[in-house]
Formats: structure tokens, C-alpha cells, sequence
């Protein structure tokens, strides 16, 4: 649908980063909704997606989001103290840790994971740190692994030898 | 990874729905383009717009579509999941739908309301609503868990608002325990001479309810008490309860006072808690003349006995054969199951003493308003006459406003309550003491009913109104009439000039703060406190006293600054909305525990130290981990943790949020 | 070529260590039953079929095709995709052909880095003239041609369909022993499954009992500084063991043998990146509350990328590191 595609080019082109943001219900996902009433503005580059705590947050949810395209990956969670579940903001801060080294070694700028303790009256901060983390991503440039992995499949033979299915086909006819 | 298989109604029909909100979301986001595009997508049967879909007739449209088209999923794209995801989970289900083959996409306070490119914002709805409908073909059939209530009620704070709640629920037969940290009830409201604005006597409205706290036959009171610690979850929280020791048997005082005149300290000498240290006390005391329980207090720290352990204990003695003094006392942990919690924990004064330059706690007499309330108070320290610290009467007095309020350097917000206790004030020591009264003003809000009549009549009575901040308050004379006077400097704004006004007694109108102990209290129970640190309710508007925890309430001051009548009646509505709970009998609880696959569970135990309810057990027999799924509360810790992918959540599967994540990512290309 | 009615078989080895190829001959006697069952038509470590001689067989022809080794080299690749024409079923045979396996870690690097590592500063190596292999060189009127080393490895689903996967490095006996008994009596499950219990390997492991339930590690070992007590679970004495996030079905020789487990059999099948899930998993239970006092305890793990995705680098989400962002990854002696 190219109607719906976004510009990724070099960056600086018109192109926009794209950041995935994991809100916890209780304390950043209402925030984002008081920013919403109290009508503050920031730039439109974030996805939320609400999960019921930071911790449910998987790191596979984060890797994937990298490897679809995401730019940026916020992660928004209660203050250490103030889970609704008691906890798991802290679990969320370990693997944070863990994560993030390992996505350095991989060679994904660290500053593209971002954990942010908001809580529910910070409207403002939901705001603030949306605008400078759209900031920094476009400063730092498109991550585009979509883009990149097809680039790292250029390698590859183009596909000239008979697709699989035409072993299924042989399959199905018994042979 | 295989994908979890959609679950079991047929192949997956979504209906997406997109709601104009009126303007709201129509005037920044292009909705015909949204719906074009939507009904575009993978699986979707059918896309509609509508002015207002949590309307009656948006929702009917969402019953006919499911019973019309066959549909099996259906997306609502609107305002926020917080607000209206339950209205339309009904809708659904009302259809003879399964609710939570529902999903709803915030596309106004995530984007309409915070962005101003429309193209873009555009475009952020059409991912997220793509998110959506991806999410919503993996989700399965659910049953809305419900849990019986327990019909007690717990109340914390017996301030006008606590006691106000208790007495509701009280009387509409259900069990109240009414838990109050000082030694008795009445909280501010006791402390004060007349309530603004009809100067009706506080102890005349308020004793009477106090009384009938006291005596009620389904009222626990607990004074001299805090909650220690809360667990559980609505309808069913088990609450211990610290019950600090007054050295009384209070089954056996009955408020005779005779330990008090017999005490061997023949003056009073501490400095009195009640009256701010205006007057004095005994080591052993009665808070003040009405309060209920009418027990003594024993203060351990200024009592011979507990300091030297050799007191003649005259005390004892005058108690004679009712024995009510118990110097062993210790404290009691009591333990309650409650199906409901009221907190109204109040406020405190702002301490003046931070404001170096209005001279508190330098010169002698520049009084706080609450001690000004006690000075007027015909059962204070002074019997209600308004002097100065020496006895003299005051000639000049001088009230100053937003004394940390309205302030950058303490609290920005409005205390809501000055101006009218201020003027009151200003009646009242004009009606005691005739003095020349001066109010300093910033401006004068007085909104309720009844209020600008006050005012009027007060300046009627000759009271100045003069329209500027204070910059000080000082002892230094610059002209010979400002000798031996507290001189107040101020641009008096109206006039045009600075002026230099010198008075005998300075009054301070100190704003409201939340107590100082609310970060500790909030934790307590599991709620939150806005930046300011007053509890948070659920929503400004719409539920000013509910929080995001099930269950509590908030009634009072301890939301925000207010007045007697306002805390009166959120105090009412509190009640209301707890005994709605109860009278429910059971509660409805979100479907989104946390699940495991036997089958798939290695038993590697790591999911065991995760949950803070202890909902996961190893089960010795199996070798392996087992939720109980009465006690998981759905955070989704253990099933992010799982190394395995053995622990499944409801409402959020891994398979959902991959869906979303492939969603909202879909359109972007190289 | 003589026709017969025994499944026709073909083993082939990619970027692999030659383990998977010893692993099918240390089926021991039972290679017996193997050998009578089927008609072998291309080895190359054991045989001396031509690829010529696979080109010139029906599409479709060869029954099953074991493909151990990951894809590194235009070879490697043409042979896959060879071999994915002329048989019925292709089975990933190892760690590398499942997951990427070690040679996977290469992902981590790119060729013009590993070359100049390889010929020009590797400690052992005398290379004056900086001589690099290239895909094609004539020298003296002779032509000659080199497969075109690639700069990212690849698992072998990554360039071919696969129709099942035989985990582990290597697969142990009884899980190719039974995987050979579904292929040759026609019981294999649904297209895709990888042949080894969907459970974790801590539901095997001798171990499991001595496992703590309220487990919380203050720090990390590595096995050479423990004196490892063979009748405790390994993660208990803080030894970073991937048996709760890796597919059992090897019957936890490693752990057998006082070893921790590294992951070579890969995820469940109920997850998508096993790295990443072994981080949430390890840094779950880390016993620190505090930023500072957690990083502590996880530079205990000195090669994250390492430990969690030591076999898995290629099919991970991520697939490899991303070049253009950072210069090598630390710690390793690049002059990039």
C-alpha cells in the first residue's frame, strides 16, 4: 500500500524516526491520556502499545520491534516504589540492564532503548520525553533493519533454481 | 514461532468502527480516510465512522453490524481503552458476542488531542488501528472472573469527611471501622471557632456527629491508631490495624478527669498539641473537652512514671476502684477483612516558618491562621479572646493571603479556602477585639454559595481589603509609628504605591498541604499521588473519588484543598460508590491472569521468586510450577520471564503484542 | 545409475566442524539399521559422489537431504538450494543448519574485518604481500574461482525451505536415531517441527530436584571459578546454565557432565528470540534493586552476546550486528 508507506530515505530527507512505546496501564499509559486532556503537544513519531505492567514487557518484544523497523524503543513504567503490582518496574529495570548490553554488542546505539519512569500525574513528562527522544533518533539517523536485511540479502543467489513448491507439487503427486 | 491459531469462532470477520468524537478527533484526524483505509485491511469484514460511538445509537450500530454481518471481532477506534472499553465490551457482548473479542485503539487522547498535523496524525491512526485489528484476530473467548465482597467497610481519617462517610455507611447497615491517628476524632474541623460562611459554631455541627460516631452500633472507632499494613485486593482486603497504647483501659475510663487533677505536676506544663503549643497540658490530658472517645491520653515522654518509673502515681490512686490506668499497656495489632477502604487523612498547614520574611517563629506575634482558630475559640487557650502574646489586646492586625500558595518558590496551586477563612478571620478578631483589621489580598475568590455576601458584609464592617503581596513583615522602624509595631510592606496594587503599614499582630493565611506522610500513606494502599502529593483520583471529572486501585476511595482534603461542605459531600459520595461494591455482593474482576501449559512447563522454577502475591507455587507432585489464579493480579511479570514461553496471559498473549508490534510497524519500508 | 527402491539419502556438510557428519557415524551398531534402510547418494566426507551426480538426478528424486553446517559461502548456498530441488524432505542436522550455530558468531564481524584478522594479524601469520583469497585470480593463463564468502551467516532456513530440524551440536544419538525411525516409517508431525521434546531441559535434568524454588543470584560465575558440586543445580552455584530457556530431548548430558548447559538445541517452540528470552529470564532473578548494584552483578557475565546467543546469532531477531552504527563490538581487538 505505498499510499501508507512512510518516507525512509537518508536521513534528512523527510524522513520521520519511528518509536515503539510500551506504556504500563497504571501510571504511563494514564499520563499519555492526561497529556491527551490537557490537549500538550508533541511531535506524532510514537506507537503506544498498553500493557498492564513494564514487566510484562518481554525482551523479544523489543528486539522484534527492532527488527520491524522500529527506530526507537520507549519503554514507560512506574517509578521504583510505586508499582501497582509492587515489583515489576524493578524486574523491568534488570532486564533493561541485560538488554541493553547485548544490543550494544550487536551494534544498536544504546540511546535508541529508552526506560522512563512516568507516572500518572506526568502528563508533561510523557510529552517531554517523546519530543527529545524523536529528537535524538533523528539526529542519530533511521535504524531501518527492514532496509538493512535486505541490503545483507543482496548476496544471495536470486532465487533461479525451481521454488520449493515445486517440490511440494512433486510430493503431492506421489513422487 | 508458531503463531498461536486464532482461537475458535471461524475465520476471523473484524468490524472497525471509527468515532468522530464530534470534533474531537474529526477536526485533526481525516476519519473517512481512516475508514476507507480500514476496511482495506486483512480480515476485515466491515469499516464504519460515526459521530459518537459510545452513544446509544454508535453502540446499537456495533450490535446490528454483529448480528448482520457475521461479525466475530470488532475494533473501536476512539478515545481512551480507560474510558470507555467497558461500554463498549458491553455493547459487544450485548450482541451475544464473547466481550473480549474486543479491542479499542486510543486515536484521540494518544492523537487527535496531542498532535496538529493532521496528515500525520492521520497516519498514526492508521498504524495503530492496523495494531488493532492484527491484535484482535488472536484473541480468545474470556470469562469475567467475580469475587464475593466483603461488606465491611474500612474508614481512615476521622476528620468531618471520615466521620461524615462512616455515618453513611453506618447507617445503611454496614459495619464501618472508623481508624483515627490522633487520640480522637474531628480532625481541623475541631479546632475551629465558626465555619465560614454562615459563622455557625464547628464544635455545635460537629459534636453531634462526633457523638454519634462514638455510640453507633456498627461503628468500630479506633483513635490513637494507624493501618499498619494492607493486603488483598477489592471486596476482599485484610487490613492490620496499630492500635498505639494510651496507657487507659478504655473500657473502664469514662472521661471523669479526675487522674488529671490529681496528677502530680500541678501546672500544666507541655506544651498542648491541640492548641499548637499555644497553651499548656498535662502529662496525662484529655485532647480537648469534646472529644470522642472521652478517654484520657498518658504521654509517655513528659510522664514521671515512664521517665523515672518512681511517680507517686496520684493518678492511679484518684482512679480508685475503676483501676483505667494501665502503665503496661502495650501496643495492639488488630487484624480486619474489609471489602472496602475510605481514606480521608486530611491535610496539613503549610509550616509558615518557611517563609522567612513574614517574620513566624521570629517575632512573637505573627500567628499562623489555625492558631488564630484557637485564639478565637471560646474553649481555647485564651478563651477566645484575641491578644497578643503579652495579653494585650491587638489595636491593628494584619491577615496576609496565599502564604504558600499561589507561590513559585512553595506551592503554585490555590488553596482553594483562604480568602474565606481569611475574612472570616478578620470578623471575627474585628468582633472580639475591635482591632483596625488589614487583609492582604492577591485576589479574592470567593465562589460558593453564600461566599461574595460574606465578603460584602465583611467590608461593610469596616475590614480593609488591600490588593498586594506582602514582601514583609518586620520589626524595623522607619517612621516613629511603626515603633514597637510589626510593620507590613506591600504594593498595594489599586493605589499605585508601596506602602509601610504598622500593626500589632500579623495573621497568616497558610495554604493547605498534603500531610506529610501521604508519599508513605499511598504506598500503603497501593495508590497514587499527583505531582503536588495529594492522592489521586481516578479521574478529574467524571470520578473525582475513586482511585486506579479498585476498591479505595478518597474523601476530603486528602484529594485536594476544599471546604467543609465540599469534603461533606465527597465524604457522601464515597460512601455511595463503596457501598455500591458491597450491595453488588461480588466483584467483577479483568480476565487477564496469568496461565500455564503443564505440558509446556519444565519446572525450572523461575518464575517462583517473581510474583509479589506468591500466586506461583511449585507444585512438589507434578515438578512444576502451578498459578493460582485467584491471587494473580495480571501484571504479566512471570510470563515475560518464562524461558521456556510456558506461562501464557490473558488479554495479553505474546502472540497479541507481536501482532500489535507488527502492526504499528507494517508501513514502514526502505 | 542403477535404480533401486530404498529412499535415496544425501548427507551434506556446509560451515560446519564435521561434529554433525561424526555424529551420524557414532550411531554406532545402529548405523547398521541406517545403512540397510537406505540407499546413501551423496557424503562427501565419506563418499565420493560428485555434485555432478546429484545435478543429474530427478527434481524431487532424493528422499530426505541432511544439510548440517550454516550457510557462509555462495557454495554452501548453491548446494542448499541444490539440494532443496532434487529431495522430498530437507532436515536442518545441528546446531549451525538449525540456528546458525557457532560459526553464527561471525555475525558479529563483517568479511573485510574477519579477513584482515584471518591473513594479515592474526599472531601466527606471516603475510607480507596482505594476500586475501579472492573469488576469482589468473595467474600464469590459469583461471581460477573461489565461492564468494559472505558477510553475514546464515542458518539454513534462511536460504531454503526446511521441512523439519534436528537440534543440538551435535544432535545426541537417540535424537537422530529417532528422528531417522519417524522419516523412514512415514510418522513425522506437522512440516516444520524441530525433532526433540517442546519442553524445556530442566523437566530432564538430574538437577532439577537440588534447584532452590526462590532462586536470586548476587553474582555470576564462570565454570573455571567454581568448584562445581556435581549434585546441585548448575544456576544455583551462579554458573549462567541455559537449561530452563533451551529445548531438552540431549537428556542434559552437559549438565551430566558438570557442565552448564550453553543452548545448542535451541528455543521451544513457543518462542521467537532465545537470547533475548534467556535475558529476561537471567536478569529476572538477579537480586539488586538499584541501577548501580545491578550493573555490578551483570558484569559478572562478561560476553553477554556470547553466552545468549552463542548458537543462535543468525536466526535471532536481530540476525547480526548492525555495522554502520558502532565500531566493533568492546572488548574485542579490532582496529576497525
Amino acid at each position: 500500500m505505498p499510499d501508507h508507506e512512510h518516507q525512509i530515505g537518508q536521513h534528512g530527507d523527510g524522513w520521520e524516526p519511528t518509536i515503539v512505546a510500551f506504556f504500563c496501564n497504571w501510571c504511563t499509559y494514564t499520563a499519555a491520556d492526561l497529556a491527551g486532556t490537557s490537549r500538550l503537544k508533541y511531535p506524532p513519531n510514537a506507537r503506544v502499545i498498553r500493557v498492564m505492567c513494564s514487566g510484562r514487557v518481554d525482551p523479544q518484544f523489543i528486539v522484534d520491534a527492532f527488527a520491524r523497523g522500529a527506530d526507537g524503543v520507549l519503554i514507560g513504567g512506574c517509578h521504583p516504589g510505586d508499582c501497582h503490582y509492587i515489583e515489576g518496574n524493578y524486574k523491568t529495570l534488570r532486564r533493561m540492564a541485560l538488554l541493553r548490553r547485548v544490543l550494544e554488542g550487536m551494534g544498536i546505539a544504546p540511546t535508541r532503548l529508552r526506560l522512563e519512569w512516568i507516572s500518572a500525574s506526568e502528563g508533561e513528562k510523557v510529552a517531554r520525553v517523546i519530543r527529545e527522544m524523536t529528537e535524538s533518533l533523528r539526529a542519530l539517523g533511521p535504524l531501518n533493519l527492514p532496509a538493512m536485511r535486505r541490503r545483507w540479502d543482496a548476496e544471495l543467489i536470486p532465487d533461479a533454481v525451481a521454488a520449493p513448491s515445486d517440490v511440494r507439487q512433486l510430493a503431492a503427486e506421489g513422487r | 514461532m508458531r503463531h498461536k491459531e486464532h482461537a475458535g469462532n471461524g475465520a476471523p470477520r473484524v468490524g472497525v468502527y471509527i468515532c468522530h468524537c464530534g470534533t474531537n478527533i474529526a477536526a485533526v484526524v481525516d476519519v473517512k480516510r481512516l475508514t476507507e483505509y480500514a476496511a482495506t485491511l486483512p480480515s476485515v469484514a466491515l469499516a464504519r465512522e460515526y459521530k459518537y460511538m459510545c452513544s446509544d445509537p454508535g453502540q446499537a450500530l456495533i450490535r446490528s453490524d454483529i448480528a448482520e454481518h457475521k461479525l466475530n471481532r470488532v475494533v473501536v477506534a476512539a478515545c481512551s481503552p480507560l474510558l470507555h472499553e467497558h461500554t463498549f465490551r458491553g455493547a459487544v457482548e450485548s450482541a451475544g458476542l464473547n466481550p473480549y473479542y474486543f479491542q479499542m485503539v486510543s486515536i484521540r487522547e494518544l492523537d487527535a488531542w496531542v498532535h496538529t498535523d493532521g496528515v500525520e496524525a492521520t497516519r498514526k491512526a492508521e498504524d495503530l488501528i492496523r495494531a488493532a485489528v492484527q491484535r484482535v484476530i488472536f484473541h480468545e473467548p474470556l470469562e469475567t472472573r467475580r469475587v464475593p465482597v466483603n461488606p465491611n467497610v474500612l474508614i481512615v481519617g476521622g476528620g468531618i469527611a471520615g466521620i461524615h462517610a462512616a455515618l453513611t455507611m453506618a447507617n445503611a447497615g454496614k459495619h464501618v471501622y472508623l481508624v483515627e491517628r490522633e487520640p480522637t476524632i474531628g480532625g481541623h474541623m475541631a479546632k475551629f471557632d465558626k465555619t465560614f460562611p454562615t459563622l455557625d459554631c464547628a464544635a455545635c455541627i460537629l459534636t453531634p456527629k462526633m457523638t454519634a460516631v462514638g455510640t453507633h452500633p456498627n461503628i468500630t472507632l479506633w483513635t490513637y491508631a494507624e493501618v499498619q499494613q494492607v493486603d488483598g485486593y477489592v471486596g476482599n482486603y485484610h487490613v492490620t490495624v496499630r492500635r498505639k497504647p494510651r496507657y487507659i483501659i478504655e473500657e473502664l475510663c469514662v472521661g471523669c478527669q479526675e487522674c488529671i487533677d490529681a496528677c502530680v505536676y500541678k501546672e500544666a506544663k507541655v506544651l498542648d498539641e491541640f492548641n499548637l503549643g499555644l497553651g499548656k497540658r498535662k502529662p496525662v490530658y484529655l485532647p480537648f473537652p469534646q472529644a470522642v472517645p472521652l478517654l484520657v491520653v498518658i504521654d509517655p515522654e513528659t510522664c514521671i512514671e515512664f521517665k523515672s518509673g518512681k511517680c507517686k502515681k496520684t493518678c492511679v490512686e484518684a482512679c480508685g476502684d475503676r483501676g483505667a490506668i494501665d502503665f503496661k499497656q502495650t501496643e495492639r495489632l488488630e487484624e480486619i477483612d474489609v471489602g472496602a477502604i475510605v481514606l480521608a487523612t486530611g491535610f496539613r498547614s503549610f509550616d509558615a516558618h518557611r517563609v522567612p520574611y513574614y517574620g513566624y517563629g521570629t517575632y512573637p506575634n505573627v500567628f499562623s491562621a489555625l492558631e488564630v482558630e484557637r485564639l478565637v475559640n471560646a474553649a481555647g487557650p485564651t478563651g477566645g479572646q484575641v491578644v497578643l502574646r503579652d495579653g494585650r489586646r491587638p489595636e491593628r492586625v494584619g491577615i496576609i493571603h496565599c502564604v504558600g500558595s499561589r507561590d513559585e518558590n512553595y506551592n503554585i496551586y490555590c488553596s482553594r479556602v483562604c480568602c474565606m477563612y481569611s475574612i472570616k478571620l478578620a470578623h471575627l478578631i474585628r468582633e472580639r477585639s475591635g482591632a483596625e483589621v488589614y487583609n492582604f489580598y492577591i485576589d479574592i475568590r470567593t465562589p460558593g454559595k453564600g461566599f461574595e455576601e460574606f465578603y460584602r458584609r465583611t467590608l461593610d464592617e469596616g475590614v480593609h481589603f488591600i490588593r498586594g503581596k506582602v514582601a514583609q513583615v518586620s520589626e524595623w522602624a522607619t517612621r516613629p509609628e511603626e515603633e514597637g509595631k510589626l510593620t507590613i510592606q506591600v504594593e498595594d496594587t489599586l493605589a499605585g504605591m508601596i506602602r509601610r503599614i504598622p500593626v500589632d499582630m500579623v495573621v497568616l493565611s497558610t495554604a493547605l498541604e498534603p500531610q506529610a506522610d501521604a508519599e508513605a500513606v499511598r504506598r500503603l494502599f497501593n495508590i497514587s499521588c499527583s505531582t503536588e502529593g495529594w492522592f489521586l483520583e481516578r479521574h478529574p471529572k467524571l470520578a473525582p473519588v475513586s482511585t486506579f486501585t479498585d476498591g479505595i476511595f478518597l474523601a476530603g482534603a486528602c484529594q485536594a484543598p476544599k471546604d467543609i461542605p465540599d469534603s461533606v459531600a465527597q465524604a457522601g459520595a464515597a460512601a455511595a460508590e463503596a457501598l455500591a461494591i458491597i450491595d453488588a455482593g461480588s466483584i467483577a474482576l479483568e480476565p487477564n491472569t496469568a496461565y500455564i501449559i503443564a505440558d509446556d512447563c519444565s519446572g525450572c522454577k523461575t518464575c517462583i521468586p517473581l510474583c509479589p502475591y506468591r500466586a506461583i507455587a511449585f507444585s512438589a507432585e507434578t515438578a512444576k510450577a502451578e498459578i493460582t489464579e485467584a491471587l494473580c493480579k495480571g501484571c504479566g511479570v512471570c510470563v515475560a520471564a518464562c524461558p521456556s514461553g510456558s506461562i501464557h496471559q490473558h488479554l495479553f498473549e505474546d502472540a497479541q503484542i507481536l501482532a500489535e508490534i507488527e502492526g504499528v510497524l507494517a508501513a514502514v519500508r526502505a | 545409475m542403477a535404480e533401486t527402491s530404498k529412499p535415496q539419502v544425501a548427507f551434506y556438510w556446509c560451515a560446519s566442524c564435521g561434529g554433525c557428519e561424526e555424529a551420524v557415524v557414532d550411531l554406532a551398531e545402529d548405523i547398521l539399521g541406517v545403512v540397510d534402510a537406505v540407499d546413501i547418494i551423496f557424503w562427501p566426507v565419506a563418499l565420493d559422489f560428485k555434485r555432478a551426480d546429484v545435478d543429474a538426478r530427478p527434481d524431487g528424486s532424493i528422499a530426505v537431504a541432511f544439510i548440517n553446517g550454516a550457510i557462509r559461502t555462495s557454495e554452501q548456498e548453491e548446494m542448499a538450494r541444490l539440494l532443496r530441488r532434487k529431495a522430498q524432505l530437507v532436515v536442518a542436522f545441528g546446531a549451525c543448519a538449525h540456528l546458525g550455530g557457532i560459526p553464527a558468531l561471525g555475525n558479529l564481524w563483517e568479511r573485510g574485518t574477519i579477513f584482515q584478522r584471518v591473513y594479515d594479524e592474526a599472531p601466527s601469520v606471516t603475510n607480507p604481500e596482505h594476500a586475501h583469497p579472492q573469488e576469482s585470480w589468473s595467474a600464469d593463463g590459469h583461471a581460477t574461482t573461489l565461492p564468494a564468502f559472505h558477510d553475514t551467516v546464515r542458518a539454513l532456513d534462511q536460504v531454503v525451505e526446511v521441512d523439519y530440524y534436528l537440534p543440538g551440536c551435535p544432535p545426541t544419538p537417540k535424537v537422530i536415531k529417532d528422528a531417522v525411525g519417524a522419516i523412514l516409517s512415514g510418522t513425522l508431525p506437522p512440516r516444520g517441527t524441530v525433532l526433540a521434546p517442546d519442553i524445556a531441559l530442566c523437566d530432564q535434568c538430574p538437577l532439577k530436584e537440588s534447584k532452590p524454588e526462590r532462586l536470586l543470584i548476587t553474582e555470576f560465575k564462570r565454570p573455571h571459578q567454581v568448584e562445581i558440586d556435581p549434585n546441585v543445580c548448575l544456576l544455583a552455584q551462579g554458573l549462567v546454565c541455559l537449561g530452563p530457556a533451551t529445548r531438552g530431548g540431549c537428556e542434559a548430558v552437559c549438565p551430566r557432565a558438570h557442565m552448564p548447559c550453553t543452548g545448542c538445541f535451541g528455543p521451544t517452540s513457543r518462542v521467537i528470540d532465545v537470547g533475548a528470552k534467556m535475558i529476561s529470564a537471567v536478569a529476572s532473578i538477579v537480586d539488586a534493586a538499584d541501577a548501580g548494584a545491578i550493573d555490578g552483578i551483570l558484569s559478572t557475565i562478561p560476553d553477554p552476546v556470547g553466552t545468549f546467543y552463542r548458537y543462535s546469532l543468525a536466526s535471532s531477531r536481530l540476525r547480526r550486528r548492525t555495522p554502520t552504527e558502532q565500531p566493533a563490538v568492546a572488548g574485542a581487538e579490532e582496529p576497525d
